[in-house]
């Protein structure tokens, strides 16, 4: 059904991943997209069976119960999923992007505390950067962590947190030295859900990802040890963005996915549906529509695996690999999506075909983990540093 | 318990064609056997509330082993695979000698066949190994029980289920009401890279000289055609079966069908 990307670059476990989480995201998550959508519900069920596969460890270290997968495998596992519901593509997305503080500078302490429930997927976690007014310009943000005594108390509201509402922890960035630059004003630290004075405010009405809550978190001199803080004091903005550096792929996988999933509904509807006395299919303009997507689809997963194999080994320029990928992923899955719905013509704007959600959901892709805007920034900043 | 499960590489169903010789192309990508997966794992779930372990049998091309790979994945122990170019175009009485000189090879308590196969469906190899081994044949198994010193089974029958017992070792032909088979794990999926997978020639299970494989096929394929087209169809989908069934009465009442 889905076409096979270049099989040649991947080794045999990425292919036998990737084959596995495809057949479960066909089986088993692809029934259940279009009520996630309707419900706007968090799929606990589907939690818990990427729990019970192994998927939500993939990538987390093999000796807290994780499977140790590279960046690109993360990315075929998302890919698989997005195809089916993009919502569900999400849950393994966020759940790398939270953990990625902790596993980029968490101590071993703080590895062994927090890593094995979220390598076997009993624990979610939640990334709190965003404000209500420090989005873009994250630096800006303003919820302030005071050290007091052994510990910090932290007070500010978050804003657009992805799993926010159904996370068992969450990577809270705070400001704890107003003074200082604005590169080293900011700490991370580590949030339990159930710590007293944390709460979720409100849960935002969403165009797409429907069934991913999204939520505005209170924190409202919620007190965390000493031992919660990931890195030094001020280390906080460098490690956000590091975090991006290898989230942003993730993303660029969900929207390959989702691109993917439409391109698939598209070229089967075109050769059913009849008009004229043949299918819709032997119309060269559906034809242009058709093979638009699949090249706008293929170029950015060939974009993305190739970012995800120059960000594993390490390239200098990693910030600009994963920039690249998500601006091209999110801008094809817009395109392609949005073809898919002209594909179906009257119907496609139903609810009764995948295609409208799809479009829906690829929306995000653009907006989140920067913008397509601050992906430009990013690209351009490294090129010019390069020349500099 | 030490189960033996036979299983066979099938052409994935829907992708299945015929070759220029009129059998079916296995080179299309191959899976496990349908009926195969849900004795397996019937066999898995023995062995996880008894102990023991599960061996996969299977006689394919040397080729295939992507279906049994995933198989292992399941939860197998290891897998014995009889591939001989002599093979080619084994009738279902060679392919249980076969797996009956395999098995011999093998430490077993119990066998698993699925009922029967997807491209072939002759379903008589499981009935056949177990005579020729001379061991009690248990078929269209529901539920799978061990007793001491045999095995327990629920068996389909017209009327609703007989329940029978027999000593070990033994043959069961199991049915898709042993439940659902289980998704490979990723862990699974990786771990099973590294199980064995041992390829056995005629002559390693001592059947050399042994008139077996397509030269001695007791049946002969004299013709094969796909089947006649369906016309055109119009398939309904969707979630809601209520909604499904109004738009398929609709399309009958349109055509004046009822």
């Amino acid at each position: 059904m889905t076409a096979a990307p270049a099989l040649g670059r991947l080794t045999d476990d990425q292919r036998a991943i990737r084959d596995a989480v495809r057949t479960l995201a066909r089986e088993r998550v692809a029934p259940r997209a279009a009520e996630i959508d309707r419900s706007a519900t968090f799929p606990e069920d589907l939690r818990a069976l990427l729990a019970e596969q192994g998927i939500l460890g993939l990538p987390f270290p093999e000796r807290f119960g994780g499977l140790g997968a590279d960046l690109l495998t993360v990315c075929l596992a998302i890919e698989a999923l997005s195809a089916a519901c993009a919502t569900t593509g999400l849950i393994l997305a966020v759940q790398e992007l939270g953990a990625l503080p902790l596993l980029l500078a968490g101590t071993e302490e703080q590895l062994e505390r927090f890593v094995p429930g979220l390598a076997a997927g009993r624990d979610l976690i939640a990334f709190a950067l965003t404000e209500a007014d420090a989005g873009s310009d994250a630096a800006a943000i303003r919820t302030r962590a005071i050290r007091d005594g052994d510990g910090y108390v932290i007070s500010g509201t978050k804003r657009f947190i992805s799993h926010g509402s159904v996370a068992h922890l969450v990577i809270a960035f705070a400001v704890t030295d107003p003074e200082a630059d604005r590169r080293r004003r900011i700490s991370a630290f580590v949030v339990e859900t159930d710590s007293p004075g944390f709460s979720v405010s409100r849960l935002e009405h969403k165009l797409g990802i429907r069934g991913s809550p999204t939520a505005e978190l209170a924190f409202d001199d919620v007190r965390v040890p000493i031992a919660n803080r990931i890195g030094a004091e001020g280390d906080g903005f460098d490690l956000a963005m590091r975090t991006l550096d290898r989230s942003r792929p993730g993303i660029a996988a969900q929207a390959v996915g989702i691109a993917q999933g439409a391109l698939d509904a598209a070229a089967a509807y075109a050769g059913q549906r009849r008009q004229f006395g043949r299918a819709i299919g032997e119309f060269q303009l559906v034809q242009g529509l058709l093979a638009d997507m699949d090249a706008r689809t293929e170029a950015a997963r060939q974009l993305l695996y190739t970012a995800c194999d120059e960000i594993e080994r390490g390239a200098p320029d990693a910030g600009r690999w994963s920039a690249l990928c998500k601006l091209v992923a999110g801008d094809a899955a817009m395109a392609v999506t949005t073809d898919a719905v002209q594909v179906f013509g009257g119907y496609g704007y139903l609810d009764d075909f995948p295609v409208e959600r799809m479009m829906r959901d690829a929306k995000i892709t653009q907006l989140y983990e920067g913008t397509q805007q601050i992906q430009r920034l990013v690209i351009a900043r490294a090129l010019l540093a390069r020349n500099a | 318990m030490r189960i033996v499960v036979l299983v066979k590489p099938v052409p994935d169903p829907g992708e299945e064609r015929l070759g220029a010789d009129g059998r079916l192309d296995r080179s299309v990508s191959a899976v496990i056997n349908g009926n195969d997966e849900y004795v397996l794992e019937a066999a898995l779930q023995l062995v996880d509330a008894n102990g023991g372990d599960v061996t996969l049998l299977s006689m394919a091309p040397a080729g295939i082993t992507d279906p049994i790979r995933k198989a292992l994945a399941m939860g197998a122990t290891r897998a014995v695979l009889v591939s001989d170019p002599a093979l080619v175009g084994s009738c279902a009485l060679s392919t249980a000698q076969v797996l009956a000189a395999a098995l011999q090879t093998l430490e077993y308590d119990l066998v698993l066949v699925g009922a029967d196969t997807s491209d072939g469906g002759g379903g008589v190899v499981g009935a056949a190994v177990a005579t020729l081994l001379g061991h009690p044949y248990l078929s269209r198994a529901r539920k799978i029980e061990p007793v001491e010193g045999g095995v327990r089974v629920e068996s389909l029958s017209a009327a609703g289920h007989d329940v029978l017992e027999a000593a070990l070792p033994a043959v069961v032909a199991g049915t898709q009401l042993l439940g659902e088979p289980r998704y490979p794990t990723l862990r699974g999926i990786m771990g099973a890279r590294s199980k064995d997978i041992a390829i056995r020639t005629l002559a390693e299970i001592g059947l050399a000289d042994r008139p077996v494989g397509g030269a001695h096929a007791t049946t002969t394929l004299l013709d094969a055609r796909p089947p006649a087209s369906r016309g055109s169809m119009r398939v309904v989908r969707g979630v809601d079966s209520a909604a499904a069934a109004a738009a398929i009465v609709d399309f009958l009442a349109e055509r004046r069908a009822i």
